[in-house]
């Protein structure tokens, strides 16, 4: 059995505007251990995806489908319910750390009541079993540093007690969220190394979200492209950068400005703007940005294809001769 | 060639207010401490750093939207460094900027042919109404905005499309110097890559000069003909874009090349490098001698006590380090 799985999801908004369509007909699953790299642009539906998962959705949203997440339906789950789970079998890392920790709370405060609510611990436990877990990502003087505030750590340093606090029940999925968008490269990198080395200590499944098809590279073992809240493609990491098939995912990777090529050639980019969620066309989200685009493209929205056991693509062009 | 910019010895201190009850001491910052280079005309020069180096003080000191605390600046042979506001006011037209925030550096009360059209009303009071509204037209045209978006208010804008505003408010002017403070950090892969020819297309056709300012050497190498690394307000390597690509001496250098992650599964996990540990130290108490020697992996006992002057090691390739090299 799968560690998640997601069927048919939908996530949708209403605004003053209209309904905000998020996620569309999202299914995919997970298995123990497995980490999935989730990349969109800003509005593809990757937060809201994983929103909705830990049932976080802001309070005019509304999913329907199924989420199981170790054989137990999520959707509908009572609230009282979902707070067991999250927390405690599934931890979040968020982009903003500062924005994520109370500055009026120590952190001690602040990890100690994860486990004393979840695991019943009691103070003196809690307080070692966090600082064990300050020293595992790596933070210098845990023993003196955890009675400090947020404000008195910097970014890379508050990220890694953001893991930390997202790890203190050994949860079986983490989902991490743009986790080192707002670093700079030399902390990215060192937060990257960290995630990866928890992973294999630990051994739980990951999902990264990110627009960095760097990072992708590197931590992912299977890759979804998200785009106008839908699946364009799913392939594990090698497969997706060595045959990318979708045209917004071949678009993606020659727009990535490179260390390793020459930086003489212009680079390529993908025209147009990402489509507005209130607006989506009845064919394809991609076509008015896509060049390869067929007639079918504007009237009928793509199904998501196997092509191959484990690569999946959205796109009309597959089902040409 | 000749020389747009000239920049020499350049510092912008700030004053802090002490902590001490009874006797406050001020404390100084120096977010940018004595940094000189030479900038071409229609050329590019990268400036690239961690948050916290100073990058973004030094291009506000050349503009003087912060005073400088020593050294000066001259532009197109003139000597800005130490003018009043108001004598300096004349020579901005000749130098603008672009912000990061797309949305917002842009007055959300304001329409599209307004934010553009106000520079132009600063500096060029006399120009008609409708030879202001065809200037206008014609660099929306440039900059890839439509038309009939010229009523429209930023909102209603997407980040790409609001940064496209910003480089035609900046550009209107017809500016000789045009500084980017992190221009494409805020924006998507795709769209990133647009804004990057965008401004390439326009430094062609306008011959700019442009101060590059970014974190990610990546976007710097795509449109930088030189290069400048900085840490903690000093410059620690300068040196054309191959060159320095090619040749990272200064381990900074280095380990900024060696963190960022390569878009290629098979060299992304075959790579070996150890990252940069710790954070940028506090710029309010540098370390003594060499300020990047508490994370270096080359530091020895001179770094500690010597701070490293900048050294030409092959011609226009200059680094300050006691132990430069690959």
């Amino acid at each position: 059995m799968p560690l998640l799985e997601v069927n048919n999801l939908r996530t949708v908004f209403h605004t003053n505007d209209g309904e905000v369509y998020a996620v569309n007909d999202l299914s995919f699953s997970l298995e123990k251990g497995e980490t999935l790299g989730v990349v969109g642009e800003s509005g593809s539906g990757k937060s809201q995806l994983v929103l909705s998962i830990i049932n976080l959705l802001a309070s005019n949203g509304r999913m329907e489908g199924s989420i199981r997440f170790q054989g137990k339906e999520l959707v509908g789950m009572k609230t009282r319910d979902i707070n067991r789970i999250r927390g405690d079998r599934i931890g979040m890392i968020f982009q903003d750390p500062m924005t994520c920790l109370n500055p009026y709370l120590t952190i001690e405060r602040q990890m100690t009541e994860v486990l004393m609510l979840h695991q019943g611990l009691n103070r003196a436990d809690a307080r070692r079993r966090s600082i064990d877990m300050l020293d595992a990502v790596h933070i210098p003087d845990a023993g003196n540093r955890i009675g400090r505030y947020p404000h008195e750590f910097s970014g890379g340093m508050r990220q890694r007690v953001m893991i930390a606090m997202a790890l203190l029940c050994h949860p079986d999925l983490l989902i991490a969220d743009e986790p080192s968008t707002a670093l700079d490269v030399t902390v990215q990198a060192q937060i990257i190394q960290l995630m990866n080395e928890l992973q294999q200590e630990f051994g739980m499944s990951i999902i990264m979200i990110t627009h960095d098809l760097g990072v992708i590279a590197g931590i992912s073992d299977n890759v979804m492209v998200m785009y106008g809240g839908r699946i364009c493609e799913q392939a594990p990491v090698y497969e997706l950068f060595e045959n990318p098939r979708h045209p917004y995912t071949q678009g993606l990777l020659q727009s990535v400005p490179r260390l390793d090529t020459a930086g003489d050639a212009k680079l390529h980019s993908i025209p147009g703007n990402p489509p507005n969620l209130l607006q989506l066309p009845p064919g394809c989200a991609f076509v008015d940005r896509c060049q390869k685009g067929i007639p079918v493209c504007d009237q009928q929205q793509p199904p998501l294809l196997q092509i191959s056991p484990e690569h999946r693509v959205a796109c009309h062009l597959e089902n040409l001769p | 060639m000749t020389t747009l910019l000239h920049v020499d010895d350049l510092k912008v201190h700030f004053r802090l207010p002490g902590e001490g009850l009874l006797r406050p001491k001020a404390k100084i910052l120096r977010a940018v401490d004595g940094i000189s280079f030479n900038l071409e005309a229609g050329e590019t020069l990268g400036i690239v750093g961690e948050s916290g180096c100073g990058k973004s003080t030094l291009a506000r000191g050349i503009l003087g939207l912060v005073s400088i605390t020593a050294g000066n600046v001259w532009l197109a042979g003139t000597e800005l460094g130490h003018l009043d506001m108001r004598s300096l006011r004349s020579y901005r037209k000749n130098m603008q900027i672009v912000f990061q925030d797309p949305l917002a550096s842009l007055d959300p009360r304001m329409t599209v042919s307004e934010i553009i059209a106000e520079p132009l009303q600063v500096f060029e009071p006399h120009l008609g109404k409708e030879a202001r509204r065809k200037k206008v037209q014609s660099i929306m045209e440039r900059v890839g905005l439509l038309p009939n978006q010229i009523n429209r208010y930023p909102h209603e804008f997407s980040g790409g499309q609001c940064q496209r505003i910003g480089i035609a408010r900046a550009l209107v002017l017809k500016p000789s110097l045009l500084v980017c403070d992190e221009p494409v950090s805020a924006l998507d892969v795709s769209i990133q890559a647009q804004i990057i020819n965008l401004l390439l297309d326009l430094q062609e056709e306008m011959n700019l000069s442009m101060l590059f300012i970014a974190h990610d050497l990546s976007v710097v190498k795509q449109i930088s003909h030189r290069v400048m690394v900085m840490y903690l307000g000093k410059m620690v390597e300068t040196a054309s874009r191959d060159e320095l690509y090619r040749n990272p001496s200064h381990p900074y250098t280095r380990a900024l090349i060696d963190a960022i992650p390569i878009p290629d599964p098979v060299i992304e996990r075959n790579k070996h490098f150890s990252p940069l540990q710790g954070d940028l130290p506090s710029p309010l108490s540098p370390p003594s001698g060499c300020s990047f020697r508490t994370r270096c992996p080359r530091a020895t006992d001179v770094c500690a006590t010597e701070a490293p002057v900048p050294r030409e090691i092959i011609p226009e390739h200059w680094v300050s380090c006691h132990h430069p090299g690959y």
